[in-house]
């Protein structure tokens, strides 16, 4: 009653390096995005604090379907550059997360307590030392958590490219081999989900073993409450 | 060595320095008292630049601290003026601000590496030496969070040492420190008043340390020195009713 299990789930999984190579370049661009724009948001000048906050406010603010679209049909309109789907993909989904991660890395940043930072003021380091060398690497234990929500955000998010013909496992599964074996319908979604299921827990265990490793350099166990925050996938 | 001139300190509407003025000299001792909310740490505080003046002017050592020349006009001072001036002055901390990323030798060489530009050999060896003085050269690998806070502020002295400040600001640094690890820190401070030349700026309440390293103590009350002089004579014969006032209401919280 279950059908050919196994051949549904080679043929979803046909889609994982797509669905892989979108997440896993989504989260790169989404973390260089999140440092970038999460850092320039404590920028002292006021027009840099400025454009971060759009950025952050257009790309939070709109669909991201809509995102997809608007990259994909109208740049090609407005620059005359036709981006391939996977970096279209990619762009998106980094743009988006990175919107989202700037809120994460601005937070954790200014709850390092100030007497860290007046502490390296009285050493005479640069203020770019007292960010990069004090500051950050104290920030970086509380990141954690809220970008492993992120991240995982991001893998589900990616289904969106099988929207502009990517073949990821949501295209699998959706118009490769539900088609075909409509009444399977349940089995086929289930194993999509399970599949989905399983890397996102591989994204968990990659956070924790961060997560471990950033609280050791401050040398303090990771909190109880962060890993709450992360079990339960409550937003940051 | 240390000019406050005029200096005006508000928060709000609270003026919590009323045209300070006060000098030290070079390789002076001198203690800070008066009650809580006179103004001592704000004054330590805008030595660091951590705060900024209102109004009025700050020397160090025949430097301006609170202003710079630009293009011929007397401006407030900018982050790269405060950086050269920043240069004579260390600061210790009430709760100690060691950096709980580092260990505790990179706590002293980080600095020493980044600005003064030393190399990371000539910065722990200095660094060894430093904490040799404090009694804690054999917990140089240790995390900050594994010392006792007896321990953690012994290596902040360090660490501030390691600058070679000309003047070292000292707040409170025993007064979140247990009883029985306020020896220790104290010692090492005497032992630094006693074979250095460095000018110290010290609020304290513990009167017995005033009385042997001060060559003068100050008392504050309300954004203004209300009397000073050695500790000698400051302690056992105050001048002014507020100051036997205050030194009363400290002997009787003890
Ligand atoms: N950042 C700040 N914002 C607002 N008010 C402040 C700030 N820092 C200090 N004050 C106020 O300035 C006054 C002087 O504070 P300061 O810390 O210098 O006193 P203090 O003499 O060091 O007191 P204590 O003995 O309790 O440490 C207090 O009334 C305090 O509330
Ligand atoms: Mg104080």
């Amino acid at each position: 009653m279950f059908g050919d299990v196994p051949g549904f789930l080679r043929t979803i999984l046909e889609g994982a390096s797509t669905t892989l190579a979108v997440t896993a370049g989504g989260i790169v661009f989404a973390t260089v995005m999140s440092f970038v724009a999460g850092l320039a948001m404590l920028a002292p000048a006021r027009s840099v604090r400025a454009v971060s906050r759009i950025y952050v406010e257009v790309w939070r603010g709109t669909s991201e379907i809509v995102q997809l679209f608007w990259i994909f049909l109208a740049l090609p309109i407005l620059v005359g550059i036709q981006l391939v789907p996977l970096w279209a993909g990619i762009l998106v989904i980094g743009l988006n997360g990175g919107a989202y991660g700037a809120e994460i890395v601005r937070g954790a940043v200014q709850a390092v307590p100030r007497a860290q930072r007046e502490g390296a003021v009285a050493l005479n380091l640069s203020p770019f030392d007292r960010m990069r060398r004090v500051v950050l690497p104290q920030a970086l234990v509380d990141m954690v958590p809220p970008f492993n929500n992120l991240f995982i955000q991001l893998l589900k998010g990616s289904a969106l490219v099988s929207l502009v013909f990517l073949q990821d496992l949501t295209f699998q599964a959706q118009a490769v081999v539900l088609p075909t074996n409509t009444d399977q319908a349940l089995t086929i979604l289930t194993l999509l989900l399970l599949v989905y299921l399983a890397l996102s827990i591989v994204i968990t265990a990659a956070m924790r073993f961060l997560e471990r490793w950033a609280a050791a350099l401050v040398g303090r166990q990771p909190s109880t409450r962060s890993r709450e925050v992360a079990l339960s996938g409550g937003a940051a | 060595m240390i000019r406050f001139d005029k200096v005006v300190k508000r928060f709000g509407d609270n003026v919590v320095l009323r045209e300070l003025d006060f000098q030290v000299r070079p390789g002076e001792h001198v203690c800070l008292i008066g009650p809580s909310g006179s103004g001592k740490t704000t004054i330590l505080r805008l030595l660091m630049t951590l705060e900024r003046v209102d109004s009025g002017t700050i020397d160090v050592g025949g430097e301006c601290l609170t202003h710079m020349q630009h293009r011929g006009k007397r401006v407030p001072a900018d982050e790269k003026h405060l950086r050269t001036v920043r240069k004579r002055i260390g600061m210790v901390f009430q709760q100690f601000n060691l950096f709980p990323n580092m260990k505790v030798l990179q706590n002293l060489t980080e600095a020493p590496v980044r600005v003064l530009g030393l190399s990371r050999d000539q910065a722990e060896q200095r660094a060894l030496e430093l904490l040799e003085m404090v009694g804690l050269r054999d917990r140089a690998d240790a995390h900050p969070s594994q010392l006792s806070g007896g321990q953690q502020q012994r290596v902040a002295i360090a660490r501030a040492l390691a600058m070679h400040p000309d003047v070292l600001l000292l707040d409170e640094v025993t007064s979140a420190l247990d009883p029985e690890l306020v020896a220790d820190v104290l010692n090492v401070l005497k032992d630094i008043a006693k074979t250095t030349d460095i000018t110290m700026l010290i609020v304290t309440h513990e009167m017995g340390f005033a009385q042997d390293v001060a060559d003068r103590v100050l008392m504050f009350d309300q954004g203004r020195v209300v009397e000073q002089a050695a500790p000698g004579k400051l302690f056992t014969d105050p001048d002014q009713q507020r100051t036997r006032d205050f030194l009363r209401a400290v002997l009787e919280r003890r």
